[in-house]
């Protein structure tokens, strides 16, 4: 933590670069007498490790993007630890907090918003190389800009003298990304990275992380509301709802064969061309539960087919269904775990209930 | 039930006739001698009871279409030819279909909302903050129709919020008090006020989740076919479209380059630019396969390139497409001089410039 130099030693493959525990966020709200807070994250653990994307899904509100800027120190959560590397960091502010930044960066989601309009990429470039790498100067600093550029396949001569209104949305979104890379962090923050692009360059982008995941081993947290892209892109997935994580496991299992009955609504939900004629009617109904006074236990039980009054009072922890995956419902809970009188009260998921637990 | 098995009420009988159609529509934004010419020469008709999707990139004209074809274009918009030809609105005597380009005011504002209604993008912002959503919803239903009481007002707009699935006491709701859903579905309520005979959707739900999303297209294609009214469904998400629409209109750089219906346009595109933006959205289901979306960035309609705007970024360009232009037309596949029915394509690649490429053909 102390060192200066932003090349940290090489990680034992067992430890994660970054992890959250038990991560917890209550935003107050405004008002006279007001003791109300809005539960935005609650009980979260994320492990990001090198060479990996992690990707968290979920709709708007579920606090998504409230988990990559506790991730990212931009705000001190209310409970819970991050560790970098397997130690505790509590910095979020001064140099131990630029420090920090050093080695975790952010992509925010409008590049339209996230570049100075009155700077070219030149100087937005130089000064992110000049703060993580304050002893490169001329040529040097010229040939670290150029590398940067051409990593994110901007072709340098054309794009460094550019204003920010004079790219297009994906080349402002890569010159973004290009700018967290100066930092040579070891991890990155994407938070909903293509979710303003246009639909014909997204792609390009998504593989351009990819790309950068496989070169540089860099860990990447990929946060969006689409799941479809999360298969496409992430190793492992992630699904939040109303601030709790209700499933996760390898994105290729998550998205095939989702386990919670949340994830199935959402990938039921999520149009599909290849298969019309199976498409039934999903009979979607309700909507997210308010965050300031969410419901007692498991947090999708108001929109659940198969609630029961446990699922309504208790909240369900993460448990394993096999392969690696884990689902907070009650309805995966074997009767031999839980007291006698609860027994009764476990859902019956029935045909929706997938995996047999190891 | 199938989405496709929704056909609509006009084409499962066979009667398809026209109830919009826009011919030749030029428009351009900007007053000086380079004006952004954002539509150049858009035609496009509008069957009865149909679901027509529009899809395409931001910028190349998907709104601007259907602003111009309901005389909503800000300035500095300034249609520059063309018509809009409505059929059967109230204006219209004898059968004979109506310029909505050439309407007076007096007939214009007659004609909106009782003959097109549009749901705007961006659900959250559409509403007036400081009214309740009863009094937004019977305004439109007082200018119209003025022989009706305060309490019939009332009455047909509480019909209507049930209709889209909200309880009737949220009448007295203000917009902060509902969900981003709920007040999109408060919009389609005051589109369908009048019962219009075409909707137009713009992005209707690009503001929402994929969840919320299902819950107001499906409520939409109820509608459709309880009202039989015809749907413009603009939106970048091919597919959506493909499960909503009967029939897509592909628009690049402010023409379009493909006309197909759904399934024809997602199993058996026919050209490039179509294919590329179906190989931009990965798959949820079926196999995973490595994407490249579409190389290079969308036009600069004011630098647009001489011949096929979709020049630069097409993988099958030739010499040719430099100094042709191509126009829509019918395909190379299929019975010759005809090519397949119902589609068109504005590529020279059909117009026996070049050999199709094998998954331009399938």
């Amino acid at each position: 933590m102390s060192s200066d130099t932003y090349h940290a030693p090489a990680p034992p493959p067992d430890v994660p670069v970054l992890e959250a525990r038990g991560l917890t966020k209550h935003f107050p709200v405004k008002g006279l007498r007001s003791h109300a807070v809005v539960h935005a994250v609650d009980g979260v653990d994320v492990s990001l490790r090198s060479g990996q994307v992690v990707a968290l899904v979920g709709e708007s509100g579920s606090g998504k993007s409230t988990i990559a800027r506790l991730l990212a120190r931009l705000y001190t959560q209310t409970s819970g630890e991050i560790l970098l590397h397997g130690e505790p960091v509590t910095a979020h502010r001064g140099r131990a907090f630029r420090r920090y930044c050093r080695r975790v960066q952010m992509i925010f989601q409008d590049p339209f918003g996230s570049l100075n309009p009155v700077h070219t990429i030149r100087y937005t470039l130089t000064r992110s190389l000049r703060i993580h790498q304050p002893k490169l100067r001329g040529q040097a600093l010229e040939d670290a800009l150029e590398a940067l550029l051409n990593r994110v396949q901007l072709q340098p001569e054309r794009y460094v003298d550019k204003y920010p209104h004079e790219l297009s949305g994906g080349q402002r979104q890569r010159v973004a990304i290009a700018r967290a890379l100066a930092a040579d962090p070891e991890v990155l923050l994407a938070d909903e990275p293509i979710s303003m692009l246009d639909v014909s360059i997204r792609i390009g982008i998504l593989n351009l992380l990819k790309d950068l995941r496989d070169r540089l081993g860099i860990a990447i947290l990929y946060i969006t509301h689409d799941i479809a892209s999360a298969r496409y892109f992430a190793d492992e997935t992630r699904v939040m709802y109303a601030g709790r994580i209700v499933e996760h496991g390898e994105s290729e299992l998550v998205t095939q064969e989702p386990a919670h009955p949340y994830t199935q609504l959402l990938v039921r939900s999520a149009p599909d061309p290849e298969n019309l004629a199976a498409q039934d009617r999903t009979g979607a109904n309700g909507e997210p539960p308010s965050m300031v006074r969410p419901p007692e236990g498991c947090r999708f039980s108001p929109r659940c087919p198969f609630a029961t009054d446990l699922c309504r009072s208790t909240v369900p922890a993460l448990v394993p269904v096999g392969d690696g995956r884990k689902v907070a419902c009650w309805g995966y809970v074997e009767a031999s775990d839980v007291e006698p009188a609860e027994r009764d009260l476990l859902p019956v998921l029935g045909a929706a209930r997938v995996g047999v637990s190891a | 039930m199938t989405v496709t098995d929704l056909s609509p009420v006009g084409a499962s009988t066979g009667t398809s006739r026209p109830v919009l159609e826009i011919r030749d529509l030029h428009v351009a934004y900007g007053y000086g001698p380079e004006p952004v010419r954002a539509l150049r020469g858009v035609n496009l008709t509008l069957h009865e009871g149909e679901v027509l999707g529009i899809a395409g990139e931001s910028g190349c004209g998907k709104s601007t279409l259907v602003y111009a074809a309901t005389r909503l274009l800000p300035p500095p918009g300034l249609i520059t030819g063309g018509e809009v030809l409505f059929h059967g609105g109230v204006g219209s005597t004898g059968g004979e279909p109506v310029d909505i380009l050439r309407m007076s005011d007096k007939e214009l504002r007659r004609s909106r909302w009782q003959d097109t209604a549009i749901v705007f993008q961006g659900a959250m912002n559409s509403l007036n903050p400081v009214y309740r959503v009863g009094k937004q919803l019977t305004d439109a239903i007082a200018a119209h129709r003025p022989g009706m009481s305060r309490t019939d007002r009332n009455d047909r707009a509480a019909e209507l919020l049930s209709m889209v699935g909200i309880a009737k006491d949220r009448i007295s709701a203000y917009p902060h008090q509902l969900s981003g859903g709920m007040r999109q579905r408060v919009m389609i309520a005051m589109a369908l006020a009048l019962e219009p005979k075409v909707l137009i959707m713009d992005e209707p739900t690009t503001a929402l989740d994929v969840v919320m999303q299902r819950q107001i297209v499906e409520q939409i294609i109820e509608l459709r076919d309880r009202l039989g009214f015809s749907v413009v469904f603009i939106t970048h998400d091919v597919s959506l479209l493909i499960e909503v629409a009967d029939r897509i209109a592909i628009m690049y750089a402010g023409e379009i380059v493909e006309q197909a219906s759904a399934s024809d346009v997602y199993r058996r595109p026919r050209h490039p630019y179509t294919h590329g933006l179906l190989n931009s959205f990965p798959p949820l289901h079926g196999p995973k396969r490595p994407l490249v979306g579409i190389p290079g960035s969308p036009p600069d309609l004011q630098a647009l390139p001489t011949g096929c705007p979709f020049r630069p970024r097409c993988a099958h360009v030739m010499d040719a497409c430099a100094d042709v232009h191509p126009a829509l037309g019918p395909t190379s596949l299929g019975l010759p001089g005809v090519g397949e029915p119902g589609r068109s394509v504005a590529c020279l690649l059909h117009d026996g410039h070049g050999e199709v490429p094998a998954e331009l053909r399938v």
